[in-house]
């Protein structure tokens, strides 16, 4: 089966309904028509470059530019999670910790997956390997930000209550301990969410996709289940390493609390 | 009862606080006054190690940093004048076994079945003592122990306090901002001042 064509102007009229949406969002003083345009260009220009370079990078299939390419998207992801906390960890921490979490559990997930499953010749066929790893870092960074941002935000809300525990005797991992819960609950909330939905209420995008390229739904089923089980194991070990490590940061060598580690909110 | 060994700060310094040295032992009760802001309860934090520090700070042959953090303040127990509470019951905020003294506070077993929403705040305040010393401190670092409460109750819970001392017989230091209270309580006085501590004349003995 042959994939039907889509031309640029065709995609214009759908770009000139989203206009028309932003076009009432204004009429009716909603005040999300400039959002709306902006992200819609975005979307335009950043897949419209992505495409291009995936072009190129299927082109060449050579290990070190699919390296690069998946190091790049490693960083801007790890950009990405400290820009979505109120108060991040200061000194650089936030991005290092992130980043170190998403390499740790993607990276890993990423390679096994596709050596020992997928088994693609070879393993690093950047047909695979990129939007495999771009799908499990996107939501290993949505639940790994979520996750920090809940443990930071309810350190410093809940700092007296933590330093009460403290003089009572208890160690920094007791007197954190609810807090790290509702972090790494907040972190996996998603992926469960989405887990729980595929199919019935809602169908993941990779398998529509390969459904409208042709491939058989029975196939496209059993590459999404390997899909959101990957995505959960990413985001999974990702947030439990970024909440291990975030925790630890939040007291010094004698467990004393260090909210003076916390950057000031924005804004 | 004498057994507990004596705390003793050598130059500790915090903040804009000039370095303190002293020693309290077992069964005296050093109260400090001052201006607020003065550094009191950050000096009390900075004796449990809750704050990063200089000088050093010992209980007997003990030197702080030879315990890991929560050792130590379990040991060096500071009671804050606002008590926090974290879990649903007040129970869950006690060492497991039976908690001894609910009664000399006039409140029955039953309150800790009680959700923390219920207790009042004289209430609060005597039960995070009863939770401190639940724990088997070996001193006590109390910061403003009867604050936010009325007259009466503040002599109920000085009172019933100063039993526990007396029975104990912990170095205290004892944070107070009341003249009268210090008189009643204090078997030595300081004032924060400037930045420094000074010693008062010895109250007469309780």
């Amino acid at each position: 089966m042959q994939v039907i064509d889509l031309a640029w102007w065709q995609l214009a009229l759908a770009a000139l309904l989203v206009v028309a949406l932003a076009g009432c969002t204004v009429a009716g003083r909603l005040g999300m028509g400039r959002t709306l345009l902006i992200a819609a260009g975005r979307t335009v220009i950043q897949l419209a470059l992505v495409g291009l370079v995936l072009e190129a990078l299927f082109a060449s299939a050579r290990f070190h530019w699919v390296a690069l390419m998946a190091v790049g998207m490693l960083l801007i992801a790890g950009r990405e999670v400290v820009a979505r906390q109120k108060r991040r960890l200061l000194g650089g921490w936030a991005f290092g910790i992130g980043t170190l979490a998403m390499f740790l559990s993607s990276f890993t997930v990423a390679v096994l997956t596709l050596t020992v499953i997928i088994g693609p010749e070879p393993w690093y066929r950047p047909q695979y390997a990129i939007p495999l790893l771009g799908m499990m870092l996107g939501n290993t960074m949505t639940g790994v930000a979520l996750a920090l941002d809940r443990l930071t935000e309810g350190t410093w809300q809940q700092r007296a209550v933590i330093e009460n525990r403290l003089m009572l005797g208890q160690t920094w991992r007791e007197a954190i301990g609810d807090i790290r819960r509702e972090a790494m609950r907040s972190g996996l909330m998603p992926v469960v969410n989405a887990m729980a939905a595929a199919g019935v209420v809602s169908l993941p995008g990779m398998m529509t996709g390969q459904i409208l390229a042709g491939t058989a739904p029975a196939l496209a089923v059993k590459y999404q289940i390997l899909i959101m089980f990957t995505i959960t194991l990413g985001t999974g070990f990702g947030t439990l390493a970024a909440v291990a490590l975030a925790s630890r940061r939040l007291f010094d060598d004698r467990e004393r609390l260090r909210p003076d580690r916390l950057a000031a909110p924005r804004k | 009862m004498t057994g507990h060994p004596p705390l003793c700060l050598d130059r500790l310094a915090v903040g804009d606080l000039q370095p303190v040295s002293l020693c309290v032992a077992a069964g005296e009760v050093l109260c400090l006054a001052g201006p607020s802001g003065a550094g009191k309860s950050r000096l009390l934090r900075a004796i449990a190690d809750l704050e990063p520090h200089r000088g050093a700070v010992t209980l007997g042959e003990l030197a702080q940093d030879e315990l890991p953090g929560h050792a130590w303040r379990r040991r060096v127990m500071l009671v804050p004048a606002e008590s926090q509470w974290w879990a649903e019951r007040v129970g869950d905020h006690f060492p497991a076994g039976d908690v001894r003294g609910l009664s000399a506070l006039g409140l029955t077993p039953a309150v800790l079945d009680w959700p923390v929403a219920r207790l009042s705040s004289g209430e609060k305040q005597r039960l995070a003592l009863l939770r401190a010393l639940a724990r088997t401190p070996s001193v006590l670092l109390l910061d403003e122990p009867t604050a936010n409460l009325d007259d009466v109750t503040t002599r109920r819970v000085e009172a019933w306090l100063m039993a526990r001392l007396r029975d104990g017989g912990w170095p205290v230091i004892w944070v107070a901002h009341d003249q009268v209270q210090i008189a009643r309580v204090a078997t030595r006085r300081g004032r924060l001042e400037d930045g420094r501590l000074v010693e008062e004349v010895p109250a007469p003995c309780k």
